[in-house]
C-alpha cells in the first residue's frame, strides 16, 4: 500500500489548515460549497481509504485465516496489520485484544450478551447516564429481561454535565459494569471518565466506554485510563461503515463465552464436542468485513499522520468559536453540556422547530442533524421532542461555523410574523 | 433548487405558530395517538362523532410547523363530516402529497380539499411528507380504534 507515502505530501507538517484537509475528501469536490456539520452521525472519507479499498479489491483480496496460498496469506496479513493500528490507535497492550465487531452497537451488544449473560445474575447492577446513546441502554434493557439485572441511571446536572456526586452515590457494592458514554452525541458533553473508571473499580466494578464520538476527536490510552472495555465505529472515525471494535482486557476477553458460532471461531468441530479460537478470533465467526477492517486501518493511518493531538486542539477551539456565535444569537438555546464540550453543538431555535429549521439550512447548503439524536431519554429529561445539532470534523472551519449562524439568521427571518 | 416559500407558505406558516383547534377534548369518543420516531414528533387526534359525523375534532402535540399546519388544517376542514367523507379526503391528501393516486373527492368536498392545497410543497422534501400526513394517519386510526385509543407511528 502506498497510501502512507502519498499522506506524508498531502499533510503539511506545520499548521493544521482544514482548507488542505477538505482536499483530501472527495465528497466537497463533488458537493461544492457543501456546509458538512453531520460528522458525529458519520464522517466523510478521505480519498486514501476510499482509493484504498478499492486498491485492496484490485491486488490484495482473498478469505482470511484459510488459504495457504499467498494471495490469501497476503489478505490476511493486511487484516491482522489493521487490528494492530487499531491497537496502537488506542494504545492497548496486544492485539489481541482488539475484536473486530460491526460497529460500537455490536460491540455493547457483544459484551452484554457474553459477559453479560455469563457473569451478572439478578439483582446485579449496570450504572448507565442519562446521556447514553440508545445503543448504549437497549442492549443492557435486553439482558435485565433475560437474567434480572437491575439499571441505574445516573443523572445530569442542570449545567449539562454528569452528576459526579449522584454518581458516586450510585456506584456501590451490587454494581458490577459502568457503561458510560466517552463523549455524549446529543450533547458534546465530554466525560470524566477516568475518574469514573477510578471509582467503578473501587467498588469493584468493570468499566465499559462507548467512545464512539471520542475516537475521532481525541487521543486515546485504554492503558492509562484502565477502561475494562472500549468500543467504536469506523464510520465515525474517518473509515467505512460496517466496521467497529471493541477492545477488551485480554483476562475478561479470554474468560467471555463466544457470541456467534461458526467459521474462523473454532479449533475443531465434531458433532459431540467444537473446541473455539482464542481471544480475538473466537468473537469473530464468520468471513469478518476484510476490506472494512483495512479500511479503518486507512484511516487510522491518514489521522495520526495528521495527529491526534492536532486534531483535539483543532476541534476544541472551533468548539469553542461555535459555542461563542451561536450563544451569542438572539433567539437560539444552546444545550448545555457541562464544564467540557467537545466536537458538537446541540441547539434550539425559539418558534423554529428543529424539523423545519434543518430543511432550510439545508436549503442552505448546511447539512445538520435534527432529531433525538438516538438518545430519546436525555431529550425527555430536556423537555425536548428534539434538537438540531451541528457536529465538527477535521475538514471544518470557522466559515462553516459562519454558514451555519447566517443560516439560522435566515430560519428566524422566515419565521417571524 | 425549489424556492422554500413554497413549502414554508403563509397559511403553513400561520396553521403552524397558530394553530386552530389545538386543545384536548374532555370525553372523546374516538382518538388516537400519531408518532414520528425520526424527529420525534407527537400528536393526539380527538373526535366527537355523533352517528358517523364528526361533530368536533381537535388536537394536541408538538411537532414541525408543517405537521402542526397539518393539523390545525384538517381540524378546519372535518367539523360536520362524515366518516366516509373524511376517509376520501385522507386518501385524496395522501395522494397529493405523494403525488399518488387517488380519486378525487366528491364535488361537495372539493372547496374544503383545495384548502389544504399550500401543503402539496412537501412533495419536493420526500423527508418531510411524513410531518404533513402524520396527523391524518392518526386520524384515521381514531377512526378505527374509537374511544380505546390507538397509537401509530409513520416508520
Amino acid at each position: 500500500m502506498t497510501t502512507s507515502a502519498k499522506l506524508r505530501e498531502i499533510v503539511p507538517s506545520d499548521a493544521f489548515d482544514p482548507r488542505r484537509i477538505r482536499r483530501d475528501f472527495p465528497i466537497f469536490e463533488n458537493n461544492p460549497g457543501i456546509v458538512f456539520l453531520d460528522t458525529a452521525a458519520s464522517a466523510q472519507k478521505p480519498a486514501s481509504v476510499i482509493d484504498g479499498i478499492a486498491e485492496f479489491y484490485r491486488r490484495d483480496y482473498a478469505n482470511v485465516h484459510r488459504g495457504v496460498y499467498r494471495l490469501s496469506a497476503r489478505s490476511t496479513e493486511l487484516y491482522e496489520e489493521a487490528r494492530e493500528k487499531v491497537r496502537s490507535f488506542l494504545n492497548a497492550e496486544d492485539s489481541s485484544e482488539i475484536v473486530f465487531v460491526r460497529g460500537a452497537t455490536e460491540a455493547i451488544n457483544l459484551v452484554a450478551n457474553t459477559w453479560g449473560s455469563a457473569f451478572l445474575k439478578a439483582g446485579d447492577e449496570v450504572v448507565l447516564t442519562e446521556l447514553e446513546h440508545h445503543s448504549n441502554i437497549v442492549p443492557w434493557q435486553m439482558l435485565r429481561e433475560r437474567n434480572g439485572i437491575k439499571l441505574v441511571v445516573v443523572p445530569i446536572e442542570a449545567t449539562g454535565g454528569l452528576d459526579m456526586v449522584a454518581l458516586e452515590r450510585l456506584i456501590g457494592p451490587r454494581t458490577k459494569l459502568v457503561a458510560v458514554t466517552h463523549l455524549a452525541n446529543a450533547t458534546g458533553a465530554l466525560l470524566p471518565v477516568e475518574k469514573i473508571v477510578k471509582l467503578a473499580h473501587e467498588e469493584g466494578a468493570k468499566v465499559l466506554i462507548d467512545g464512539c464520538q471520542a475516537a475521532p476527536r481525541m487521543a486515546l490510552d485504554v492503558r492509562a485510563l484502565d477502561a475494562d472495555f472500549y468500543a467504536f465505529s469506523g464510520h465515525k472515525t474517518y473509515g467505512p461503515s460496517g466496521i467497529g471494535v471493541l477492545y477488551g482486557k485480554r483476562a475478561l476477553l479470554d474468560a467471555m463465552p463466544p457470541w456467534q458460532g461458526g467459521g474462523d471461531m473454532i479449533l475443531t468441530v465434531n458433532f459431540d464436542e467444537t473446541t473455539y479460537q482464542e481471544t480475538p478470533h473466537k468473537f469473530e465467526a464468520g468471513t469478518p468485513d476484510i476490506s472494512g477492517a483495512i479500511g479503518l486501518g486507512m484511516a487510522i493511518d491518514y489521522i495520526e499522520a495528521i495527529g491526534r493531538n492536532r486534531i483535539q486542539d483543532h476541534e476544541e477551539k472551533l468548539t469553542g468559536y461555535g459555542v461563542d456565535v451561536i450563544s451569542a444569537m438572539e433567539g437560539v438555546r444552546l444545550i448545555p453540556a457541562g464544564q467540557r464540550r467537545l466536537g458538537v453543538l446541540s441547539f434550539d431555535v425559539e418558534n423554529v422547530h428543529p424539523h423545519d429549521l434543518a430543511t432550510i439550512l439545508d436549503q442552505h447548503q448546511v447539512a445538520v442533524r435534527a432529531g433525538h439524536h438516538c438518545a430519546q431519554p436525555l431529550m425527555d429529561k430536556l423537555d425536548l421532542a428534539a434538537t438540531a445539532r451541528a457536529s465538527f470534523g477535521i475538514y471544518n472551519d470557522e466559515s462553516d461555523v459562519d454558514a451555519l449562524a447566517a443560516a439560522i439568521k435566515a430560519a428566524q427571518e422566515m419565521f417571524a410574523r | 433548487m425549489m424556492d422554500l416559500r413554497e413549502l414554508y407558505q403563509d397559511i403553513i406558516l400561520d396553521h403552524g405558530q397558530r394553530p386552530r383547534n389545538k386543545h384536548a377534548m374532555e370525553a372523546p369518543s374516538h382518538f388516537a395517538n400519531g408518532h414520528n420516531p425520526l424527529c420525534g414528533d407527537k400528536i393526539t387526534i380527538y373526535l366527537k362523532m355523533e352517528g358517523d359525523r364528526i361533530v368536533d375534532v381537535s388536537f394536541e402535540g408538538r411537532g414541525c410547523a408543517i405537521s402542526t399546519a397539518s393539523a390545525s388544517l384538517m381540524t378546519e376542514i372535518l367539523k360536520g363530516k362524515t366518516e366516509a367523507e373524511a376517509q376520501q379526503l385522507f386518501h385524496a391528501f395522501q395522494a397529493k402529497v405523494t403525488g399518488g393516486e387517488a380519486p378525487a373527492p366528491d364535488e361537495a368536498l372539493e372547496e374544503d380539499f383545495e384548502r389544504l392545497d399550500p401543503l402539496s410543497g412537501v412533495k419536493a422534501y420526500p423527508v418531510r411528507v411524513k410531518c404533513a400526513t402524520l396527523p391524518w394517519r392518526a386520524l384515521e386510526a381514531a377512526l378505527k380504534s374509537g374511544a380505546i385509543g390507538a397509537t401509530v407511528k409513520t416508520e
